[in-house]
């Protein structure tokens, strides 16, 4: 550690124990201190956690402790894993820990944002990962200060003593409690190079089951969301948007809304010029502010407001004509060759077997369960907000350009989140409310309604998938070639055009090292519908297709889909993909022989019910599900789902367990029901009636889930089982139905073709 | 200072004290509690709960309580509160998530079977499922897979099955 980390790391716990004053004999870890040793990180990755100060550890003189989680929690199961991390690393007694949501680290350097707590983003998959990069170092520093003392108090050396639950004993069986060292400990200096970390065979509570830290709340109704917090006497604002972003106001009469009880405001808002999707209004609105929800509801409702059509009129069903024709359009130039091995025009001359499919998926929305919101405080001086974000340190990015404040007088905080699937990691609905509160002299508290959260979306592409194949006399795949049609979710955001296609295809994906000829091409496609990062993309609509093709393969070589997939996979090895990224066969079968030997694959041919298959990998997680489906005249019942995933060393099994479960019946759930349609450039879903989730009959009673031990760094998983779970269903549904779905959602079309 | 208090608790001669006028009110009952509300009386429980009374457990769902985010006990019935205005609430008693646990804190069976089962995702919609969930406990101790079916909440975080064994641990005398 140079002398200005040294420094700073001093500064900071002088500061906290300024804090503190009060509380008497408190031990408390920052970040500075951060940096694994076993896993020596370039201080380039760690970002600005090197200079940053936060409280991860806070241990009081009774023994309490209570540990900061640095990433919101959207029910990815962050706030239980990030502190098991530390407390394991410190080892903590966990029935002793609390765990506190951070909200967003940010410290003024100059003028400019210090980002305190490091990496603070939910939903990218990465935050186990980069806590296990750098937030052990905290759990060991503050077991290496307690150790300190404890020597001092015992007159034994340090490395004679031993931790365990919150205690540190000595070899004659003496022992103190952490908080008894707490003050001592923390009037230690802190050593000049990161401490040594446990080994693997000492972890307590990594790899054992937590529940949610957080049940205990939320089950008593205690836990406050963003949309509980009122911020003294807010005002409540609700918008009514423009079903056209480009639109504008043609007629609006407030009198009857301003004679509603409680109504006190009524704002129009608009799309800044100039600024990207996702960080200024999405589209023009009305906003009626309120003393009390019901009034502004109300006030909406009485608003006599006509809305001018934008200049382009679009449909969904144009769109995906659009796709469809582009990718049959065989002069058509690709915008990005996205991958493209060995020479497919000439090895597919010889082929013995060509094999084409086309598939289709809809637009689809995020529906997180709590809507948009956000509750603004804002003076000249400072302001305060409660943000249900995945990304508070762009949600400050926002804050800050409206506002003009300094990087210190912007406080975030991130509650508990009802749901991200990365529609949170846009801030239009916070522009919106720093808009709407720098015009009133209170606090405003945005809410978006059910309507306007589903019908003001950053949508996910509808995409369109053509596959041709070719196969040799020994029934080994010679060439493959994807064309993809979709419009890029990060259009219109600042990315440069030949980047685009990153959010639509991933260039690692199956079978890509499998196959020796193999091209993948990407068309893009404009569209005024707004689109934005969502849950699994690219790999929802990759695997679906890809996995669908893999057993319309087998289905034309008269072959169990398992073993085609296996036979494509073939012999352990690692394969090198490119940008450092590998592809390690024997993970990837694994996974698969696995969740068949469960199902019970043996009966493939046999049984009455379907049996359906696929798999996986993203970013070095490896994933697999199998599904028993059976069909009774037109109803479709998902017997069983099975999925396994190897991610490497698991934090918290039952955290894990439940991403895995859950991902999957959300997959399915997306799968069996769910499209946005708009025509005339309007989407015509408004509430959950129109854009179904599955209901409990629709679902499999369990999911059953298997976890491959490993003692690799952990991979992310928040929506690792998501892409396989649709196509093992409609592989599923094609064994018993005879129906092969290329059209999403899956019900729809499976009782238009049976 | 008795002379200051004497001061207070002497009427002044002359002055007559004018009763204030009844105020129309709606009397009701919530998690055991009384409560007068005193402002519109349309408006719904949903937002009296939440924006008047604070109890922020029974979470907005939609313009038509699609989806059971919003889910209480009226009388001992299932209900949406989002449509529900106060007044027709007069003289009954409403039961929250709020109103589950014991006053010492002591969780509900059922509560603490969720905890058990870890059934909570981003644990919105729980206090919806919880609110169901109990309502089918009331009419059917034990519960089918096909009674269970009929909840109508929705989660999209998947935790239809955790929830499901939740149900059954308590039918199970809180055994898993």
């Amino acid at each position: 550690m140079s002398a200005r980390h040294e420094a700073s790391a001093q500064l900071s716990r002088r500061r906290f124990l300024q804090v503190l004053a009060g509380t008497a004999g408190a031990l408390i870890i920052g970040i500075p201190f951060a940096e694994a040793v076993d896993a020596p990180v370039p201080a380039a990755l760690l970002g600005d956690t090197l200079y940053g100060l936060g409280a991860y550890v806070r241990i009081d003189a009774d023994g309490s402790v209570i540990i900061g989680a640095r990433d919101p929690d959207t029910g990815t199961g962050t706030a239980t894993a990030l502190p098991r991390i530390i407390a394991d690393e410190m080892d903590a007694d966990w029935t002793r820990v609390s765990v506190v949501p951070l909200g967003l680290g940010v410290e003024d350097d100059n003028g400019k944002p210090r980002w305190a707590y490091g990496h603070q983003t939910s939903g990218l998959g990465d935050s186990i990962p980069a806590a296990w990069r750098d937030l052990r170092q905290a759990g060991a520093l503050a077991r290496w200060l307690l150790l300190q003392a404890a020597a001092r108090r015992l007159g034994v050396p340090a490395d004679r003593l031993r931790c365990e639950e919150g205690n540190i004993i000595a070899p004659d069986g003496r022992r103190l409690g952490f908080g008894a060292l707490a003050e001592a400990a923390a009037k230690i200096a802190p050593p000049a190079t990161p401490v040594p970390l446990k080994t693997p065979d000492r972890y307590t509570l990594i790899g054992q089951p937590a529940g949610d830290v957080d049940a205990r709340a939320i089950v008593t109704g205690q836990a406050l969301y963003a949309l509980d917090s009122y911020a003294g006497d807010a005002l409540i604002a609700v918008l009514s948007h423009c079903p056209w972003t480009d639109g504008s106001v043609e007629s609006l009469d407030t009198t009857d809304t301003l004679a509603v009880k409680g109504v006190v405001k009524v704002v129009r808002l608009k799309p800044e010029a100039g600024v990207p999707l996702g960080q200024t209004v999405r589209a023009p609105a009305i906003a009626v502010l309120a003393e009390t929800t019901w009034a502004a509801l109300q006030g909406r409702a009485k608003l006599k407001l006509q809305w001018k059509p934008g200049s382009q009129s679009e449909s969904s069903a144009w769109f995906e004509q659009q796709a469809a024709d582009l990718v049959n359009d065989k002069d058509a130039a690709p915008t990005t060759r996205v991958r493209n091995d060995g020479d497919i025009d000439t090895a597919g001359k010889k082929a013995a077997r060509r094999i084409e499919a086309t598939y289709v998926q809809p637009w689809l929305a995020h529906a997180t369960s709590e809507p948009m919101n956000c509750v603004v405080s804002v003076d000249k001086d400072s302001a305060s907000l409660v943000v249900p974000t995945q990304a508070p340190q762009q949600a400050w990015q926002v804050v800050q350009r409206l506002t003009g404040l300094g990087p210190a007088q912007i406080q975030i905080r991130v509650p508990r989140v009802g749901g991200g699937y990365g529609r949170r990691l846009d801030h239009d609905f916070v522009a919106e409310a720093v808009m709407l509160a720098k015009q009133v002299d209170k606090p405003v508290k945005l809410m978006w309604t059910r309507d306007e959260d589903l019908g003001q979306d950053y949508y996910r592409s509808a995409s369109v998938h053509k596959f041709s194949a070719t196969l040799d006399g020994k029934r080994q795949v010679v060439t493959w070639n994807q064309r993809m049609a979709s419009a890029s979710a990060l259009a219109q955001r600042g990315v440069p055009d030949n980047r685009l296609w990153t959010s639509e295809v991933d260039a690692h994906q199956l079978p890509a090292g499998l196959v020796p000829n193999l091209r993948n091409d990407w068309y893009a496609l404009p569209s005024v519908m707004p689109r934005g990062p969502a849950r699994g993309m690219p790999h929802l609509s990759n695997a679906f297709a890809v996995e669908s093709f893999v057993d319309e393969i087998a289905h034309s070589l008269k072959e169990d889909p398992l073993i085609t997939r296996q036979r494509l996979i073939g012999a352990p090895r690692s394969i090198a993909l490119g940008d450092g990224r590998t592809l390690d066969t024997a993970r990837l079968a694994n996974v698969l022989q696995l969740v068949a030997d469960r199902l019970g694959w043996k009966n493939w041919l046999r049984t009455v019910n379907g049996f359906g298959i696929a798999c996986w990998h993203i970013d070095g997680a490896y994933v697999a599900h199998a599904v028993e489906a059976s069909l009774q005249s037109d109803r479709l019942n998902i017997e069983r789902v099975v999925c396994a995933v190897d991610v490497g060393r698991v934090i918290n099994p039952l955290g894990l367990e439940k991403q895995i479960a859950g991902a999957t019946l959300d997959a399915l759930s997306t799968a069996l029901n769910l499209s946005i349609t708009y025509k005339d450039s309007q989407v015509q879903q408004h509430n959950w009636k129109d854009y179904p989730l599955a209901n409990m009959t629709q679902l499999p009673d369990t999911a059953e889930v298997i976890l491959v031990p490993g003692d690799r760094d952990p991979s992310g998983a928040s929506f690792l089982a998501m892409p396989t779970a649709a196509p093992a269903l409609a592989n599923a549904v094609f064994r018993v139905s005879a129906v092969r779905v290329r059209r999403l959602p899956l019900m729809k079309e499976l009782l238009r073709m049976l | 200072m008795a002379h200051a208090q004497d001061q207070i608790l002497t009427p002044r001669t002359g002055t007559t004290i004018v009763p204030e006028k009844m105020r129309d009110g709606v009397d009701l009952e919530i998690n055991g509690r009384s409560y007068r509300h005193t402002g519109d009386e349309q408006m719904p429980l949903l937002w009296y709960l939440r924006d008047v009374l604070r109890l922020t457990g029974t979470k907005y769902s939609g313009e038509h309580g699609e989806g059971g985010y919003d889910l209480v006990l009226v009388n001992g019935k299932l209900a949406s509160a989002t449509h529900l205005p106060v007044i027709e609430l007069a003289g009954k008693s409403v039961t929250t998530v709020e109103g589950l646990a014991a006053a010492d804190g002591k969780l509900h069976p059922l509560q603490q079977a969720f905890v058990d089962e870890d059934a909570i995702g981003c644990g919105y919609c729980t206090p919806g499922w919880l609110m169901a969930s109990l309502d089918l406990l009331n009419r059917h101790p034990q519960p089918s897979d096909n009674d269970i079916d009929q909840l109508p909440n929705l989660c999209r975080c998947g935790c239809q099955t955790r929830v499901r064994r939740a149900i059954k641990r308590v039918a199970n005398g809180g055994h898993a």
